[in-house]
């Protein structure tokens, strides 16, 4: 049976190192695959996250010789034999150990969004084409993959100030929801600092799910914020006739 | 015994244990009762199992079909479930199943929808109506997104990567639950005057699964350890669709979403089989012929009205899983061990619009575009229907302060579930046990204590893997267990197997006392899995015992020695409990139907 080589982070942070292992190859193997191979015969204590296995639940997130993605959809026939395949944490968050990083931050972040709150309780009448783009925002498997590979986050590592591309597209669902009260605007500029983002499109093409994150949800909640607080035009308007029929602001 | 203090305590009215679809809305409904209350999870948040579910959420709401009622979907309910069902938990579920849906709308859920604006219904196995609302494929998402969401703004507190081992007592009362996170290995103390076990199913005993890993009987063994009664364990579900190749992702779950839209099966020799395959009984509903089946499936996919019946493939799962079974036994199986799904005949753009994840699954992972070739696919152990008996009203299981909901209760289905009834099945029961939690709570005039012997007891367990002369690898022992499951205790099932089964289960028990765990307590997946061996081995024995004891064919549970069904066995519900060290099973009498009730079955 062929073999695959592969280097996988063991440790923590930067007293982790690399190691080596010999994992045989089975047809439509994906490194997940691999990666319970060697906890089933060489480290048993090797620490990895996965759930569903089907790419539906974005729990086994790693960079994949330096490509963010999720473990079981990556298909070892990608590579070639002689190739070492490259297994690391998702290097954003803080490492815990090997495969595991400390995302609880995302949690955090998520908690402080305002939340859907809907104009009634009623008997709702939506129509499809009204929740196509909303739709498309909620198929989020939360793999934090845009998270990992935004640089305002990676490189800068302002958490302290930017939410990410994950929570503009959640807070992009909650305010394009028919039903929904609420104009997030002030939120994503002062606590969001959706400012941070200078559509790299790099969250976009790391995006298991194809959600179109900065043309159909960054840039356009980017333009709410313009209108709201920067265009003249707009900003005269909203002291002339404060709130009406307006989603109010927060 | 030595004390060991090193442990975190936390207090709360009510613990609810698992955080997928019954688990949060239990949280969210003893949370708005107003009293405190953490869920602990074992994985991340949002990551549990119910967000693989794929077709739908079963409600009577009659918006494409309009005659569709409680009623209805009542009596489809316990004619799947082969009339074992709870039928107060049938008519509860077929009952509120729409209030619930309509309000996880309002929280924030996007269903996809009807040409005029309301929540659009999908049909399903089983069901008489259209009934399955759905988001495309990914309906199970949807859902924990949006209790997710309405859980952390209500300010529930969430204790995610955290394992329960033992639940704690104060004589027979539940006083709270021990257990560890997996982050670092640290003990915790969860003191709770209730606690709601919501941990869904027992599917990694089985080699081929369409479960995560997270499905390892905790639920079931936590309860019965406790004190409480697990009913009609023989009952597995084996959804006749899961991928069977490529290896690594065999099992892997096929909508039934692909066969309601329209999707045909076929043997390899191109018949579609499943006309020969319909029960005499239910035959009348069926589609007679390939022209009146794809007359159904255009009226469907158009939203127009017609007389045709449904096609044969939206026969109830067991039938299905087992015609599968049946045809590649038999040798007209497809290349990879499996029978073909084919759904190509349709219009691409609509098969990637209704179907995007299975689309996605099959041309990621097999290479196979379901738009222009067929899928390959045969039964992958799926869902329990037995569990932790409850009363219907409350949840309430027969121990004081312990409550279930969802997959890990039983009752609710009887002896075959009904596609989209077990997300259904989350928000009626976990919104039933939440409340029932909530005021048993209130009404408790002291707290219950903990005392510090059963809290030893829970850490020694614990610490045993890391001790003495220890040789057997989790993962290894993990794979037997999934070995015997598959092959003594499957789809087809005899005395002697199961007896095979069960004395291959009493060798598996003792090795369990020998796993071991390296290196330390840090995220050690090694170790959490020793843990997890204890669960799987005893709902992997009541399985066994429970498929024994139960002597004919019924619902999911096929006995090659016991082909038909005993009518006196359908006044018994399988009961297992815990008697001294032993595993004890009986036959109960299953709760009788009120007549108002009988009388729908008789139209």
């Amino acid at each position: 049976m062929p073999e695959a080589t592969l280097k996988v982070f063991r440790g923590k942070g930067d007293k982790g190192t690399f190691e080596t292992y010999k994992v045989p190859i089975e047809d439509g193997m994906v490194i997940l695959d691999a990666i319970h191979y060697i906890q089933q015969h060489y480290a048993p204590d090797l620490a990895v996250r996965w759930n569903c296995k089907a790419a539906k639940c974005g729990s086994c997130s790693a960079e994949v010789n330096g490509k963010p993605s999720l473990m079981c959809k990556s298909r070892m026939d990608k590579f070639s034999l002689d190739e070492e395949i490259i297994v690391e944490p998702i290097r954003t968050f803080p490492s815990i150990k090997d495969l595991v990083t400390d995302v609880s931050w995302n949690y955090e972040v998520n908690k402080k969004i305002p939340a859907f709150t809907p104009t009634d309780d009623g008997e709702w009448i939506i129509y499809q084409e009204d929740i196509e783009r909303v739709q498309e925002f909620r198929k989020c498997i939360e793999c934090f993959l845009c998270q990992d590979v935004c640089h305002v986050l990676r490189d800068h590592d302002r958490k302290d100030a930017f939410m990410g591309p994950r929570f503009l597209v959640r807070t992009a669902g909650l305010d394009m929801h028919p039903k929904d009260s609420l104009n997030r605007s002030k939120y994503l500029k002062e606590e969001g600092g959706i400012g941070f983002c200078n559509i790299t499109k790099c969250c976009t093409e790391v995006c298991p799910e194809d959600i179109h994150i900065t043309d159909n949800a960054i840039i356009p909640l980017k333009e709410r914020v313009v209108d709201q607080f920067y265009d003249p035009v707009t900003m005269f308007l909203n002291k002339i006739m404060p709130n009406k029929n307006k989603k109010k602001l927060v | 015994m030595s004390q060991n203090q090193n442990y975190q305590t936390h207090e709360y009215d009510v613990l609810v244990i698992g955080a997928g679809g019954a688990g949060l809305r239990a949280a969210i409904e003893a949370s708005a009762a107003g009293v405190s209350v953490a869920l602990v999870c074992k994985s991340l948040l949002g990551k549990a199992h119910t967000v693989m579910a794929e077709g739908g959420i079963a409600a009577a709401l009659a918006n494409v079909d309009s005659q569709d009622n409680w009623k209805t979907h009542f009596c489809d309910t316990m004619l799947g479930g082969k009339m074992l069902n709870n039928w107060r938990m049938a008519q509860l579920h077929a009952q509120e199943a729409p209030q619930r849906v309509k309000e996880l709308e309002h929280w924030g859920a996007v269903f996809d929808r009807t040409k005029d604006g309301k929540i659009l219904q999908r049909a399903f196995g089983g069901h008489t109506y259209k009934r399955l609302c759905h988001v495309g494929d990914r309906t199970g998402l949807e859902m924990i997104r949006t209790l997710q969401d309405q859980g952390v703004h209500r300010g529930i507190n969430v204790y995610m990567e955290c394992t329960i081992t033992k639940l704690i007592k104060d004589g027979e009362r539940i006083s709270g639950a021990f257990g560890y996170y997996r982050e670092d290995g640290r003990y915790v103390l969860f003191k709770a005057k209730a606690v709601i076990l919501a941990t869904g199913g027992v599917g990694k005993s089985f080699s081929v699964t369409s479960n995560s890993w997270e499905y390892t009987g905790d639920g079931q063994a936590l309860a019965y350890e406790a004190g409480a009664d697990l009913i009609d364990m023989e009952f597995v579900q084996f959804h006749p669709t899961g991928m069977v190749w490529p290896p690594g992702v065999r099992g892997l779950l096929v909508t039934e979403g692909v066969r309601g839209e329209g999707g045909i099966l076929r043997n390899k020799a191109g018949e579609r089989f499943m006309f020969r395959y319909l029960p005499e009984g239910s035959k009348k509903d069926f589609a007679e012929t390939d022209e009146e089946a794809a007359k159904w499936v255009d009226a469907a996919v158009s939203g127009q009205k017609t007389e045709a019946r449904r096609p044969p493939e939206l026969s109830t799962r067991d039938n299905v899983a087992r015609s599968i079974y049946t045809e590649v036994k038999e040798g007209r199986g497809s290349e990879h061990g499996g029978v073909y799904l084919d759904i190509s005949y349709q219009d691409p753009e609509r098969v990637k619009k209704k179907l995007p994840s299975m689309y996605h699954q099959f041309k990621d992972l097999a290479d196979v575009d379901i738009t222009a070739q067929p899928m390959e696919v045969g039964p992958t152990m799926h869902y329990i229907m037995g569990g932790i008996r409850v009363n219907a009203d409350t949840q309430e299981s027969r121990v004081p302060g312990l409550f279930a909901a969802g997959e890990v209760s039983g009752g609710m289905h009887g002896a075959n579930r009904l596609g989209g009834n077990s997300l259904s099945d989350l928000l009626v029961f976990g919104q039933l046990a939440g409340a029932g939690a909530a005021s048993y709570a209130k009404g408790l005039t002291a707290t219950p204590k903990v005392l510090d012997d059963q809290v030893q007891f829970a850490i020694a367990e614990l610490e045993e893997p890391f001790e003495g002369d220890r040789n057997i690898n989790p993962y290894d022992l993990q794979k037997e267990l999934n070995h015997v499951m598959s092959t003594y205790v499957g789809i087809f099932r005899e005395e002697s197997d199961l007896s095979i089964g069960l004395s291959k289960l009493q060798e598996l028990k003792q090795k369990a006392k020998l796993v071991c765990a390296s290196s330390n307590k840090t995220y050690n997946p090694g170790w959490h899995l020793c843990m997890d061996l204890k669960h799987m081995l005893i709902s992997s024995e009541a399985i066994t015992r429970s498929a024994l004891i139960r002597k004919e064919s019924r619902g999911a549970h096929s006995r090659l020695d016991y082909p038909e069904i005993n009518p006196e066995l359908s006044k018994v519900n399988t009961s297992v409990y815990k008697q001294g060290n032993e595993m004890n099973v009986e036959q109960t009498p299953l709760p009788a139907m009120p007549d108002d009730l009988k009388e729908l079955f008789k139209k």
